[in-house]
């Protein structure tokens, strides 16, 4: 009863981030303000999920397995959005200078 | 109740999506619409509980596909992108579209004809999984009932890849597959190159291992395993192999081979492809693997493209 509320409660907060990640993405003017608000709300957001359905899975071993499933998102969406953010960077989508950019 | 709202709502959005990659103008949206796709069907497959050709389709539908369509539209960039979508001319459209329409209208007649409560061939799987030599049936199906058909599976991505490379200039032949990748040195790229790989090749053997009692097998395994080699030559972190390395090729083509040859040696025991019941599991173990192996090399050349280096990289 209470892990479901928790579930209903964590997901649901996961849910308001993708939607604001999606907004964002559809709304913001270049490249790299889209890349922000992706990269930001769908970490939390997909952590936020996951964190609320890690309280209904019945081992740790599965709990394990979702925080994998969220650390390899975080590691390759923060990974796309510094190669893409660059690739803009060189097209000259925004921002003026390439040096010092890692 | 939720379940069946969840499966109507996944139905709408997999019409939707399907509709927007052949509808979509521009040549990329139909490119993404089309793996968002093939994600959306891979959910419907788990739905159904049909976690073998989930992996399948995620991996190979959405990923592998996505990226391939991905590579070719970068190679079309100098196409005017525009014209791509008026290309066709409307009497071949309407062949098209007549020829969707009837096999659609086909597909669904016979979905309908089937019995709702039947089982298909299930009870006759099950009957025989014991002597097939593996614990998932749907291994048992694919490398021992009808390991004809995953052979001639096998045996078209050897094809694919002699298609790709012959579009090579013959001034590249000779040389290192793909083209000359860029990347700074200990950068974003070099880094995730450097972390992802040992995750990659656990899950990738994993999957070939635990094909023959779980959902997984040589096709999903191989995929995650091209992944993994694909990441690594991306990131610049092993030089691609020349095209007419000898061990390269003969890496292409052990899996199709041994597959074949386990299937000739069956006619000792009665026909193409009888696999005895005490051999069968040592046997289809072995296919896996150097199937899994073949194919992942294959699907890495196929994304990596025929060679295109004007020179040799450092």
């Amino acid at each position: 009863m209470i892990t479901d509320a928790l579930t209903i409660v964590l997901t649901g907060t996961g849910l308001i981030f993708f939607v604001a990640g999606t907004v964002g993405l559809l709304r913001f003017p270049d490249t790299h303000s889209r890349l922000h608000a992706l990269t930001k709300a769908d970490n939390l957001g997909l952590g936020l999920v996951i964190a609320g359905l890690m309280v209904q899975v019945p081992s740790p071993l599965d709990a394990g397995k979702l925080v994998l499933v969220w650390a390899l998102a975080i590691l390759a969406a923060g990974t796309t959005a510094q190669l893409v953010a660059r690739s803009a960077l060189k097209k000259g989508q925004s921002a003026p200078d390439d040096e010092g950019m890692q | 109740m939720i379940d069946s709202l969840f499966d109507l709502v996944l139905c709408a959005l997999i019409i939707f999506v399907a509709f927007a990659a052949v509808s979509g103008r521009d040549l990329f949206t139909a490119i993404v619409f089309f793996i968002v796709y093939g994600l959306m069907v891979a959910i419907a497959w788990l739905r159904l509980e049909a976690i073998d050709v989930a992996l399948a389709e995620a991996a190979i539908g959405a990923g592998l596909t996505g990226v391939l369509l991905l590579g070719a539209y970068g190679r079309f960039k100098n196409i005017d992108a525009a014209r791509m979508g008026s290309w066709v001319p409307l009497p071949v459209l309407i062949v098209i579209a007549l020829a969707a329409t009837g096999l659609s209208a086909a597909v669904g007649v016979v979905l309908i004809a089937l019995d709702p409560n039947g089982l298909g061939l299930i009870p006759a799987v099950n009957a025989n999984i014991a002597q097939s030599g593996v614990f998932n049936p749907v291994t048992a199906v694919l490398l021992n009932f009808r390991a004809y058909d995953t052979l001639l599976e096998s045996i078209v991505l050897v094809v694919a890849l002699v298609g790709v490379w012959t579009l090579a200039d013959n001034s590249a032949w000779g040389q290192r597959v793909g083209k000359t990748q860029s990347v700074r040195a200990n950068g974003v790229l070099q880094s995730f190159g450097r972390t992802l790989p040992p995750i990659g090749l656990m899950i990738g053997i994993y999957f070939v291992w635990a094909g023959s009692s779980q959902p997984g097998g040589a096709f999903q395994g191989g995929t995650i395993l091209a992944a993994v080699g694909l990441l690594s030559a991306m990131a610049g972190l092993f030089p691609p192999p020349r095209v007419n390395d000898a061990r390269l090729r003969l890496s292409v083509i052990a899996g199709p081979i041994l597959f074949l040859a386990v299937a000739i040696a069956g006619t000792a025991w009665g026909g193409m492809f009888v696999l005895p019941a005490d051999l069968a599991y040592g046997l289809i173990l072995a296919i896996e693997i150097v199937l899994a192996l073949s194919i992942a090399i294959t699907l890495m050349l196929l994304v990596l493209g025929p060679p295109e280096m004007t020179e040799t990289p450092q």
